[in-house]
This record gives C-alpha cells, sequence and structure tokens, in this order.
C-alpha cells in the first residue's frame, strides 16, 4: 500500500472549522480520503459539509469515528498541544501542516513522544505540505491533481519544490508511490532517514527522491542510512547552494549555522552514498530516469 | 529577534545571573552622570564605554563619522574620571560601527552602556541554545573566552565542553557541575556557575530564547563569576506570547526592506547580484537563486511570496524586489497549486503597470489554470517573456540581464 497511507486511511481534521482547515479538509475529500471527523474543542455536535462529524476532543472522534491518522491545522499557539493530544487518543499517523510552532513546543512535544515516534506513531511535519498516495488518499495541502500513481518515492522538506519532482516525475511518465513532506522547521517529527526506511521497504516504491535544503545534519544522516541500506536508485537535490551563511531562508530551520549545514557537505555526504544529485531543480526527473535506465530498470523510448 | 548587550544584562538579572554594574545612557551627557554614579558606587577610576549594536568583535571594530576615525567600539577608562566617558561616548554616538560582523556597511551606535572596571582573573566562554540534531538545549563552555567560538571549534574542538539539556527534568546539578570543574573552577567558583546556569535555562525556557551567549564569561580576581556580555536572541515564532519582547526590538538594526517584506508577510532576504526573484515556497525560492546561478546569473534576492499569493502580495513583493537598485530583471517562478496562476498572472501584469515597470520579466507559472494565465501574459503587450520551465525561465532572464535590448 505504497507508504504510511492509502485507501483505507480514515483521518481526522484538527481545526477542521478554521479556514484553512475546513478548505483543505474539503479538497482532501474531493480527491477520496476519508475523512471521518474533525475536532475543534467547544464545537462538538456541529457536522461540516453536510457529512463529517466534529468532535470536542481526539479521543471521542477516535473512539467514535475508528480513525487513524489526523491532520493539524490548529494555529501555532495551540499546535503542539494539539500533537500531544492527536498522540494521545492512539491515532498511528500524525500530520502537522501548521507552520510557527514555538521551538519551545516542539522541543517539548518531540520529548514526550521521544520513545513512540518510529515504532506505534508516525509525526510529519510540522511545517509541511502533507503526505499523498496518488488516487488512494491525499493528506495535506499539495495539489492533487499533479499527481499521478506510480513507484517513485519522494521525501522532502520543502512543499513547492515536491511538487516540482512531482510534476517531472509524472510528466517523464513514472509517477508516485507516495509523496512525504517532511517540512522546513529545526525540529520535526519524522525525518529523511525514517521516510527511506518506510520506501526501502515497501515494495510499491522502485526509486527513490529525497529532496533536502541547507541547515541542519537531517541530509547527512539520510546519507549514512543509504550507504548501508538502500540499494534502491535513489536521486538527490538540495536547495540554497547560493544561499549566504548566517541568513535565515524563508524556512526557519534552513540557515547556515557557525559553517554548518551547508549544501555543499550535503551534496557531497549524499554523492558518497551513491545517491545521484540532479544539476538543477529541474532535472529531477530527467536525472531520475538516466539513472533507471543506466540501471537496467527502464528502457530508453 | 536580537537585543543589545544592555538589554540582555537588564534581563539575566532579573533572573539572578550576576552581571557588572552599569547603565546605559544615549547622550553624552548621560554618559557622564552614569559615569560618575558608577565611580561612586565602586570606588574605583576604571569605566568601560561599550557601544550598543547587535553586532559581535565591537572591541577589535573600529568607530568612524564623516569619514573620520574615531576609535574602537569599545573604550576601557583608566583615568581622567566621568569626563573621560563622557568624551568616549561622545565619540561613538552618531558613529558608524564597523566589525567583522557587520560589514561592509556597519551599524550607527544609538547608545552605550557604561559598566564598571572588572579586575578580570580569567575569561572563559559559555553559551545555550537549541540543538537540532539533538533535540536538546545544549550549553557550549569554552576556556577560550574572548575568542571566535567558531574558530575555536574548528581549530581546537576539544576545548569545547558541552552538556545537553533534557527539557524535561531541566539542567541537572551534575551536569552543570561537569561543565564547571571542566573550565578549572574552583569548589567555591562552581557553585556560582551553577546557580548561573540555573538562572540561564529558566530564563531561556520562559522567554522563549532561541540563544544566549557569554563571551566573555569573567571569573574576577575576588572569584567572582560575571557574565561580561550578553548576546541574546528570542524565537520570533513565540511572538505571540512574550509580549513584553516587542519594546526590546531595535527597529534601526534591522534591513528595513527586509522588516518592511516581513510585516507583509512575506520572506525576503536580501543578496549581492541583479536578477530579482519572486517566488512561491522557501525550496524553490532558494532552488531559484541556484538555478540562476547555475545558468551563469546572479540572483538580487531570496523571496517566498508564501502560499495564499493573490493580486496585492504580487505587486507588494515586485515593489520590494524594485527597491533594489541593482535588479536589472525579474524572474517569476510560481508553481501554483492551489494558488491559479491565472490570477497570478493578472497579478503580474497590474504591479507591471502600477510600478511602471522597467527591467524585462520573465515569467515561468505552473499549476491550476496555467494556460489560461500563459495566454494573459502573451496578450498583455507587456515586456513580459513567458517560459515553459524553470530551467527555460532562468537561462532567459539571465539572457535578458546579458544582454539588454
Amino acid at each position: 500500500m505504497a507508504i504510511l497511507i492509502g485507501k483505507d486511511t480514515r483521518v481526522l481534521v484538527q481545526g477542521i472549522t478554521g479556514s484553512a482547515g475546513g478548505f483543505h479538509a474539503k479538497k482532501c475529500m474531493e480527491y477520496g480520503t476519508k475523512i471521518v471527523g474533525g475536532v475543534t474543542p467547544g464545537r462538538g455536535g456541529e457536522v461540516f459539509e453536510g457529512s463529517v462529524p466534529v468532535f470536542n476532543t481526539v479521543e471521542q472522534a477516535v473512539r467514535e469515528t475508528g480513525a487513524t491518522a489526523s491532520v493539524i491545522f490548529v494555529p501555532p499557539p495551540g499546535a503542539a498541544d494539539a500533537i500531544l493530544e492527536a498522540a494521545d487518543a492512539g491515532v498511528h499517523l500524525v500530520i502537522c501542516i501548521t507552520e510557527g510552532i514555538p521551538v519551545a513546543d516542539m522541543l517539548r512535544a518531540r520529548r514526550a513522544l521521544e520513545t513512540r515516534l518510529g515504532k506505534d506513531l508516525y509525526l510529519v511535519g510540522p511545517n509541511c505540505p502533507g503526505v499523498i498516495t496518488p488516487d488512494e488518499c491525499k493528506i495535506g495541502i499539495m495539489p492533487g491533481h499533479i499527481h499521478r500513481k506510480g513507484n517513485v518515492g519522494i521525501v522532502s522538506r520543502s512543499g513547492t519544490l515536491t511538487y516540482e519532482a512531482v510534476g517531472q516525475t509524472t510528466a517523464v511518465g513514472l509517477g508516485q508511490s507516495t509523496c512525504v513532506g517532511i517540512g522546513g522547521d529545526p525540529l520535526n517529527g519524522m525525518d529523511f532517514v525514517q521516510a527511506l526506511e518506510l520506501f526501502n521497504a515497501d515494495p510499491e516504491t522502485e526509486s527513490i527522491i529525497m529532496i533536502g535544503e541547507i541547515g541542519g545534519g537531517a541530509e547527512e544522516r539520510a546519507a549514512d542510512y543509504i550507504k548501508r541500506h538502500v540499494r534502491k536508485p535513489v536521486v538527490g537535490f538540495i536547495a540554497g547552494r547560493t544561499a549566504p551563511p548566517g541568513k535565515r531562508m524563508g524556512h526557519a530551520g534552513a540557515v547556515i549555522s557557525g559553517g554548518k549545514g551547508t549544501a555543499a557537505d550535503k551534496i557531497a555526504a549524499l554523492e558518497t552514498a551513491g545517491v545521484r544529485i540532479a544539476p538543477s531543480p529541474a532535472q529531477m526527473g530527467d536525472t531520475l530516469k538516466a539513472l533507471l535506465i543506466e540501471r537496467g530498470l527502464l528502457t530508453a523510448r | 529577534m536580537k537585543i543589545h548587550e544592555y538589554q540582555g544584562k537588564e534581563l539575566f538579572r532579573k533572573y539572578g545571573i550576576a552581571v557588572p554594574r552599569g547603565m546605559v545612557a544615549f547622550t553624552p551627557e548621560e554618559a557622564r552622570l552614569a559615569a560618575d554614579k558608577l565611580m561612586q558606587e565602586t570606588g574605583s577610576q576604571v569605566i568601560v564605554v561599550k557601544s550598543q549594536i547587535h553586532a559581535g568583535g565591537r572591541g577589535k571594530g573600529t568607530v568612524t563619522r564623516d569619514g573620520k576615525v574615531l576609535g574602537r567600539g569599545v573604550k576601557v577608562i583608566t583615568s581622567g574620571g566621568s569626563h573621560a566617558a563622557r568624551d568616549a561616548a561622545e565619540n561613538m554616538l552618531n558613529g558608524t560601527l564597523l566589525t567583522i560582523q557587520n560589514a561592509p556597511n556597519g551599524s550607527v551606535v544609538h547608545k552605550v552602556y557604561i559598566e564598571e572596571g572588572i579586575k578580570i582573573a580569567r575569561e572563559l566562554y559559555l553559551s545555550m541554545l537549541v540543538d537540532r540534531d539533538s533535540r536538546r538545549i545544549v550549553v557550549m563552555a569554552s576556556t577560550e573566552g574572548g575568542m571566535d567560538i567558531e574558530k575555536v571549534a574548528a581549530e581546537t574542538p576539544e576545548k569545547i565542553q558541552r552538556g545537553y539539556i533534557d527539557p524535561v527534568t531541566g539542567i541537572t546539578g551534575f551536569q552543570a557541575r561537569k561543565l564547571g570543574f571542566g573550565l578549572g573552577l574552583t569548589k567555591e567558583q562552581v557553585s556560582k556557575f551553577v546557580s548561573m546556569l540555573n538562572g540561564l535555562f529558566t530564563f531561556f525556557m520562559k522567554e522563549d530564547v532561541d540563544l544566549i551567549e557569554i563571551n566573555p564569561l569573567i571569573i574576577t580576581e575576588a572569584g567572582e563569576v560575571l557574565a561580561g556580555d550578553a548576546k541574546v536572541s528570542f524565537d520570533e515564532n513565540a511572538e505571540f506570547r512574550q509580549k513584553s519582547h516587542e519594546s526590546l526590538r531595535d527597529e534601526g538594526e534591522e534591513n528595513a526592506t527586509e522588516l518592511e517584506a516581513k510585516r507583509a508577510d512575506i520572506s525576503y532576504v536580501a543578496l549581492e547580484g541583479n536578477i530579482g526573484c519572486m517566488v512561491n515556497g522557501a525550496g524553490l525560492a532558494m532552488s531559484t537563486m541556484d538555478i540562476i546561478a547555475h545558468c551563469g546569473g546572479k540572483p538580487a534576492n531570496f523571496l517566498d511570496v508564501g502560499g495564499g499569493a493573490d493580486e496585492a502580495r504580487v505587486t507588494k513583493a515586485f515593489s520590494i524586489i524594485l527597491r533594489d537598485p541593482d535588479v536589472k530583471g525579474i524572474f517569476v517562478n510560481i508553481f501554483g497549486g492551489i494558488v491559479k496562476c491565472d490570477l497570478i498572472a493578472q497579478g503580474i501584469i497590474n504591479a507591471t503597470k502600477t510600478l511602471g515597470l522597467k527591467v524585462p520579466v520573465v515569467a515561468r507559472l505552473e499549476g491550476t489554470n496555467v494556460e489560461l494565465g500563459r495566454k494573459l501574459l502573451a496578450e498583455s503587450g507587456l515586456n513580459i517573456t513567458p517560459a515553459s520551465t524553470m530551467l527555460d525561465g532562468a537561462q532567459k532572464i539571465c539572457a535578458l540581464v546579458a544582454n539588454p535590448s
């Protein structure tokens, strides 16, 4: 079933009565996602779009709907608490779209979930576009129509660059098994390694595109994991080769500090691990296609 | 959000973190009065006058006014009393202080900090920040005080000790003692150091701090442990619950265009090239800079117009880009997911007309209603070149800027 989500995933929307939550819940439903309930404290008993029950607590929502995943559109002041509430209520996947959560809140939330993450719980995000398994389930804010069912797993710290990779893999006739946006914050849930583990074990995923950016050491850890465990073809791209040090480039996590986290270091680490680096963000699809042909996994047309 | 040393030290006092006595002064006369008061309190003639700007490296930096070099950013007064302090302040105030951290423009000094002179036995280093890889708060301590810590980390990494703090337990006694003894402190000094770390950690968590750097951390001849400097910055995501921090903001220290962009929910970073970029999404915005460089051009800025880009935002983004006189062309790179391309195209057309745009624009639009968007641009009769992919767009704008028609 690709990874993380599929046609049987039952989804709650935390913050469904807010404008972003409501808008994207509707878009997800139109895509075919099973949105089984919404949560907004104090709005329990209401019905969203004529069919989706709204609950006061995630616990009650899970109990009454059998939800297995929850997506969070709660504004920053309450978002970390919403993550903890979803985890406590027993869903197995929490996807947090919210951008701008205080670092101290994520520090505590991550710590509280530390022993569970990657075991009975996955947290994707925050500050991410979400997860999509084409034609089955879309949980997040990505445009559904650009995706096409296929065998490329995509994992990325950036939203629009994921769309770029999706558009390009669709254009070269490949398509995606699942796309995971892990988000642009310095402290997030799922990292590249967790996503790579899942893609590596998934029979529907035959190749992988990973899109990193400056800041932190997540790409270096991914390179180390790929070197030891991944035999599927991997194409990489790192954004921010031209970014000046010490400046935050939009994402809270995209900053080169103390000379650490440069694009050059990350590219070198990935190349050492056998990852093929796309020379430009416009060539992720072509680079992957060429790599597949080179490995005899695709015939040139 | 960064604050000044004097503001940091004020907060340190509130949390029981020992600092030397000192007062901020906005005029030479205030500086003289502050120096008088300190000299009375301490009975010492030694006074330090410190320029207050956000950038580090002040002691080695140079103050100039009207092309004249007036001295360093920090001056130690050993004789001449409060009048000497007044003169030192006069030299710094309204001068431009250039340090290794704020080159090439420097920062104008609008206030000075008048501090008691300290008899220093040792200069150490201490900092506290969030470590994203371990997902802990890390305390870094080093015997190499007064040095550039990045240099220490690169050349003699064994001279930096680290303690990782679990946000649940907070800083534990043994961790703090280990760092203290590791710095070669005596038993009495260690207990003062532990108390300082506890104060710093409380401050860090309570006020959503993202960096505290104390360089130097001073051990006085009398064995006191004092914060000789206070570099503090706050997590901007927590502004909603840290209302008191707003009054600490010094807008004069921020890039005016970046500040204006931020108020319009646009992420903008000025760079040194001549090709303006307008992009949606931070990753795509960074890659757009990269692909321009890849094609031989130089990006003038990073700009993420945000997910909810509408006509007004597009116009605002254009006006921000054009604030930079070096911009000789603009590359618009939008992967419209939820946002419709025809609306973006209309925004570009209106912005071009409203702002009387003189430089060429290359627009690459992808996503919903892309055909309609391209048609609008093609039929606008304006100097807007459509591009089919981001590579095509980058090549086109680089060519247009290199060979203006």
